[in-house]
């Protein structure tokens, strides 16, 4: 069931739009915002919501990359395999991430605090390599201040 | 703002780092093209007309004339309603950062370059469409929006004009494919962003099916100063025929990675070399991508071409975002053809043969390349392969710009992708 918050974002954003269910990305990521990520039952709840099939609804949630269909850890860390940060070193990031927190791409660490994504470049060449944990970008990343920057994620 | 006449777009932005809000907007001189356009007089056709004379084109990468895109919109009794306008704020392009920087350090003028926009077009709603992860622009549009709300910049019937506009932020939810034109309207319209076959083309039938204009944001910020200063001055910022200042950034192993507001047709060479203080010590330069991942390699030969849109298509390359990557001869040019493909055939939308199937194909045999299991016949694929990705075999032109740097690449480092092969490993790891 959806929450009574969540319904009341959802319709704030609805009102943007002259068809109802132009408004499922926005749902989906209110919905992800308040629990983490979209599992089924989320989703089948949201589908209904909006008066459409779950199935319709899962094709658009499974497009975009910032729709989370599997659970994540606390804090998602995305980091850029683009063409500036793959000149800079992004490898080595990766690499020192996967060394670090002990997971590949994709997967979340045991004590569920991290997860690891790739992401397409975040628009900050000039500051290369990058990434960003949750909502906040960190820039020219080199193996000591990721150490630093990661402590603050909790 | 004649004081700022050299870089209008940024000029005014605080030195400190901090953005304008709507009194520091203001004090600038913000604000006041709208006055002049809604209060002044201005009807919208002859906003659409100072646009068109003054030769702006569009920022995101294609170059089309914007005055020219507006005056096909179908306005008047007859017109459908309603009109929309959408802000493209999805940069994605691997290797561009300018939108983001115009968003996060001066929204308003945006904001304004907006109304202006809708003005002209008679659009009764205008969408910005930000990319997810630019959390700090959103942040700050979402700010600068309510307070043009609240003085009456936004709204129903603007400085008592009789125009009506209401601009909404739009959050996405991921995927460069939301960039192309007709993928950012399916995304709007709360569906996957693959691309609409074209024509009709979006200004006659595009979100919910009625007539749409997208505009990128370095375009749609440079109308408030047209407005203001005129067609002919905007013509005479820049060094060429192509009108107006260019963001031009520069990413790679250069000296002083970078932005800058610059001339329109100002060189590679004055851009690389003097504005981004040229490579760092002991690295030689090989080549560059001019605008962004979905441009052709330009070389040497070619740094005293002016990045406009004129210029760079006279030495087989495009003048696209206008933000440089660099390569230097420590990094492996195979690797990197390999790194764009790799994007492109993860960001293919999944609809069209020859980009699903043969970007990933592509990556498959560059990733064998780069981890020394190439074969003879592997380059005459990729140039098979790439050959597909022409424009015409498929909807939009994400596949085109993936073939645009591997094939320049493979012209241009040749016996790189040969040695690779020949060596059975990458010389460069």
């Amino acid at each position: 069931m959806l929450t009574a918050e969540e319904i009341r974002e959802i319709e704030g954003e609805a009102v943007h739009y002259p068809r109802r269910d132009a408004v499922s990305i926005d749902a989906l990521k209110i919905v992800q915002r308040h629990r983490g990520w979209v599992s089924d039952e989320s989703l089948r709840d949201i589908a209904g919501h909006l008066g459409m099939s779950p199935a319709e609804l899962d094709g658009i949630a499974t497009f975009y990359n910032l729709i989370y269909r599997k659970p994540v850890g606390r804090h998602v860390i995305t980091v850029c395999d683009s063409v500036s940060c793959w000149i800079m070193g992004s490898e080595r990031v990766q690499q020192h991430l996967e060394e670090r927190l002990g997971i590949r791409p994709g997967e979340t660490t045991r004590d569920n605090r991290y997860t690891l994504l790739p992401t397409v470049c975040l628009g900050c060449c000039d500051r290369a390599p990058a990434m960003m944990v949750d909502s906040d970008l960190h820039t020219n990343l080199a193996p000591e201040n990721i150490d630093r920057d990661l402590e603050n994620y909790k | 703002m004649i004081r700022q006449i050299e870089k209008p777009l940024t000029g005014s932005m605080p030195a400190d780092g901090s953005w304008l809000d709507l009194p520091a907007y203001e004090k600038v001189g913000g604000y006041q093209a709208i006055r002049k356009a809604l209060n002044g007089g201005m009807t919208p056709k002859a906003v659409v007309a100072e646009v068109k004379n003054a030769d702006l084109r569009g920022r995101g990468g294609a170059g089309f004339p914007t005055g020219l895109k507006w005056s096909f919109v179908p306005v008047g009794k007859d017109a459908p309603n309603p009109t929309y306008l959408c802000v493209n704020a999805d940069e994605m392009e691997p290797g561009t950062f300018k939108d983001r920087f115009l968003m996060e350090r001066n929204p308003h003028q945006l904001i304004e370059g907006a109304i202006l926009a809708g003005f002209a077009i008679e659009a009764d709603v205008a969408y910005i469409f930000l990319r997810g992860e630019y959390t700090l622009a959103a942040e700050r549009l979402t700010r600068a929006i309510a307070e043009a709300y609240q003085r009456g910049y936004l709204g129903k019937n603007l400085l008592g004009s009789g125009y009506s506009l209401e601009l909404y932020l739009h959050l996405s939810a991921g995927r460069y494919i939301c960039g192309d034109e007709t993928g950012l309207l399916n995304a709007l319209e709360g569906k996957r962003a693959n691309p609409r076959a074209k024509p009709p083309f979006p200004v006659v039938v595009g979100l919910f099916g009625k007539p749409t204009v997208v505009n990128n944001v370095e375009t749609i910020s440079c109308v408030p100063h047209i407005i203001n200063n005129g067609a002919a001055w905007f013509q005479g910022l820049s060094r060429t025929r192509d009108a107006g200042t260019k963001l031009y950034g520069v990413s790679g192993k250069v000296k002083r990675p970078g932005l800058w507001e610059l001339p329109m047709g100002t060189s590679i060479r004055e851009i690389v070399f003097e504005h981004a203080g040229g490579m760092r010590d002991g690295l030689r330069f090989r080549g560059l991508l001019p605008g962004g991942s979905s441009t052709p390699f330009v070389v040497e030969d070619h740094l005293d071409t002016p990045m406009d849109f004129t210029e760079m298509p006279k030495v087989g390359s495009r003048l696209g975002t206008g933000t440089m990557i660099v390569l230097d001869d420590r990094t492996c040019p195979v690797g990197m053809a390999w790194n764009m493909t790799r994007f492109f055939a993860r960001e293919s939308c999944g609809f069209c043969t020859p980009c699903w199937s043969g970007l990933g194909w592509a990556e498959r045999i560059l990733r064998s390349l780069e981890d020394g299991h190439g074969k003879p016949g592997d380059l005459e694929k990729l140039s098979f392969q790439s050959k597909m990705w022409s424009p015409g075999n498929t909807f939009c032109a994400l596949a085109p710009g993936a073939a645009d740097p591997l094939q320049s690449a493979m012209k241009y480092f040749g016996p790189d992708f040969e040695r690779h092969i020949g060596e059975h490993r990458c010389p460069w790891r």
